[in-house]
């Protein structure tokens, strides 16, 4: 079967997310840029199933796209929005905005002109998309259980928490 | 040309699925049968639910297009093709445009992993089960979005509690279907399986359909997924998304025509996927009533008659009720029509009869025999249930749906590993 990951469809994939970050960041309506963080989530899944990794992108799907974002749809639809959009955008902290954007961008140039011998040489190996789900399964509960379980520690702090600040009394 | 015909052909000896051997031509042909499939079995879902709701109300229901309104869906399907496209001035315009696609992309898509039987389904995946959940899931940003565009009172309040509903419901409809997949690592080949057409192979293999499976965990997981599935289709008694005497229309109040059918088309398409997911998840997808027990040659014969079998009864039923037409010159017309019908139901049936035919069409006749039982379920409750209160709609997700998932799961995963003697209480 001819192989998906082509490089046309990672740079489609790559346009598509970059396209919907600006949006996100440039859009005064919160709703349009809930939508287009909504599109870039899609093609990042797109990306994940673009390198073997069919569960992430099933996973990336049913909690962002369609858990996460749909609260956020739900919060943001409840504020008035013709008041938000009159509001002036505050971007005080441009200066050390601008300082963090070009330190990323100068070390993601740095990596991608010198960094060949970071990365190891040769085509990857690929694990058959198969039983990706079941080799993800048997790493989460082995090797990295104790980390996992960890994880899902701090899930349940941070549920304990949103429920003592919604409640007035306990 | 000749070896685009050698590459049709090579499909046909595989015994694969059309996305698992790569053949894209049969891929595409897969997905317009499915799609046509889809679209048929709308059609007769939009004249079944109005006969069955008028049966049920003791009405005749319509009766006037054709003979026992066999043609209202088409005239329907005219009228709002037909009908003035409104987009309301106030209306974001850009989202209201793209939310009736959003509803539809999410119906559909869906439908390239249903199993309708071991090669039938356009591909398997291996997160087969994970990628129905996830992107019927992307359904409800289109209800938001088509709620939040239209800029108006009804649709926002039908959006707010159509997001509220289903992100409650899919909670409890995660764990009952966790439930099954831990169920598919029993005693068959050893490791679990998302994929749809392992899950139904795994029922097979263990001799027993999930919705039986350690007795009564199978049956409970399959409640809590039968009153989900209906939660997050927003279908009646939890239409609160669009219900009529609160909200108008809900959600979809200021669509019109064409854009108006995309939500009807997608909330039908979506009914049915649910259904196939209960089907396949618990009620053995294609598999022929008793495949083991009444297992052997003979019973492959006589169960692979019943299709064509019960074509000719419903063509029976066509012909008794153009007998009992009324005689009357005005009726000629419509009892030409129902004969005419019926001779075509007859046809169809004698087709499913021809050995090769029988044969390929048996699983297929299987699965959806399922799915129709649950769409007859949808429209039994919209009959006689009084819909839900919203706070009941969450309490109920909440408090009783979500622990009882909870239970089974755990309750499930300790039977399952006492059975494997993985541990001893």
């Amino acid at each position: 079967m001819a192989p998906v990951a082509t490089p046309f469809f990672f740079y489609l994939l790559s346009a598509l997310m970059l396209v919907g970050g600006i949006l996100v960041i440039t859009r005064k309506n919160p709703v349009h840029s809930a939508l287009a963080l909504i599109t870039t989530l899609l093609a990042q899944a797109a990306i994940y199933l673009m390198l073997y990794a069919p569960f992430v992108a099933g996973v990336q799907i049913i909690l962002y796209a369609g858990g996460i974002m749909v609260l956020f749809l739900f919060v943001i639809m409840l504020v008035s929005i013709d008041r938000s959009i009159k509001e002036r955008q505050f971007n005080s902290q441009w200066l050390i905005g601008v300082v963090a954007a070009t330190a990323l961008g100068g070390l993601l140039i740095a990596v991608y002109t010198k960094g060949a011998s970071l990365f190891p040489g040769g085509p990857v190996t690929v694990a058959a998309e198969g039983d990706n789900t079941q080799r993800v399964a048997s790493l989460l509960y082995g090797q990295y259980m104790f980390s996992f379980e960890i994880a899902s520690l701090l899930l349940l702090v941070a549920i304990i928490g949103a429920v003592v600040m919604a409640k007035k009394r306990i | 040309m000749r070896e685009f015909i050698q590459y049709i052909t090579s499909y046909l000896g595989s015994n694969q699925t059309p996305g698992t051997a790569g053949n894209i031509f049969w891929v595409v042909v897969y997905v317009l049968l499915v799609f046509t499939g889809i679209s048929l079995g709308v059609i007769a879902m939009n004249w079944l639910e109005r006969k069955i709701l008028a049966h049920m109300q003791v009405r005749l229901g319509p009766m006037r297009v054709g003979p026992h309104g066999l043609l209202q869906p088409f005239a329907d399907a005219l009228k709002l093709l037909l009908k003035e496209d409104l987009i309301p001035a106030e209306a974001d315009s850009v989202i209201f445009w793209c939310a009736p696609f959003m509803v539809v992309l999410a119906a559909f898509t869906v439908f390239v992993v249903v199993p309708f039987g071991p090669t039938h389904a356009i591909t398997d995946m291996n997160i087969g089960i994970l990628f129905m959940l996830g992107v019927s899931s992307l359904s409800v940003l289109g209800i938001v979005m088509a709620g939040w565009a239209s800029n108006s009172h009804y649709p926002l309040i039908g959006a707010l509690r159509s997001s509220a509903q289903m992100v409650s419901y899919e909670v409890a409809m995660g764990m009952a279907v966790v439930s099954v997949i831990l169920m598919t690592s029993l005693n068959a080949v050893g490791t679990g399986t998302l994929s749809m057409i392992g899950i139904v192979q795994a029922q097979l293999a263990q001799h027993e359909w999930f919705i039986f499976k350690f007795f009564p965990l199978g049956l409970i997981a399959f409640f809590i997924f039968a009153v989900a599935m209906v939660a997050e289709t927003n279908r009646a008694p939890f239409d609160l998304a669009e219900a009529e005497s609160e909200l108008t229309a809900g959600f979809h109040t200021e669509y019109s025509g064409f854009r108006w059918s995309l939500f009807f088309l997608a909330e039908y398409g979506a009914m049915m996927a649910a259904s196939s997911i209960a089907v396949t998840l618990w009620l053995g997808g294609w598999l022929r009533p008793f495949p083991n027990m009444l297992a052997g040659a003979g019973w492959d014969q006589l169960f692979s008659f019943i299709p064509g079998a019960s074509f000719l009864f419903l063509a029976g039923l066509c012909f008794y009720s153009t007998a009992r037409m009324p005689k009357h010159p005005y009726f000629r017309i419509q009892t030409i029509g129902l004969a005419g019908f019926g001779a075509l139901l007859g046809l169809v049936g004698l087709i499913l009869f021809i050995p090769p035919v029988r044969a390929w069409v048996q699983d297929i006749f299987w699965f959806s025999a399922k799915v129709a039982g649950f769409m007859y379920l949808y429209i039994w409750y919209r009959g006689t249930f009084p819909r839900y209160r919203f706070d009941q709609l969450m309490k109920m997700g909440w408090k009783v749906l979500l622990p009882m998932g909870l239970g089974i799961l755990i309750l499930t995963a300790g039977v399952a590993l006492y059975q494997q003697n993985l541990w001893h209480p």
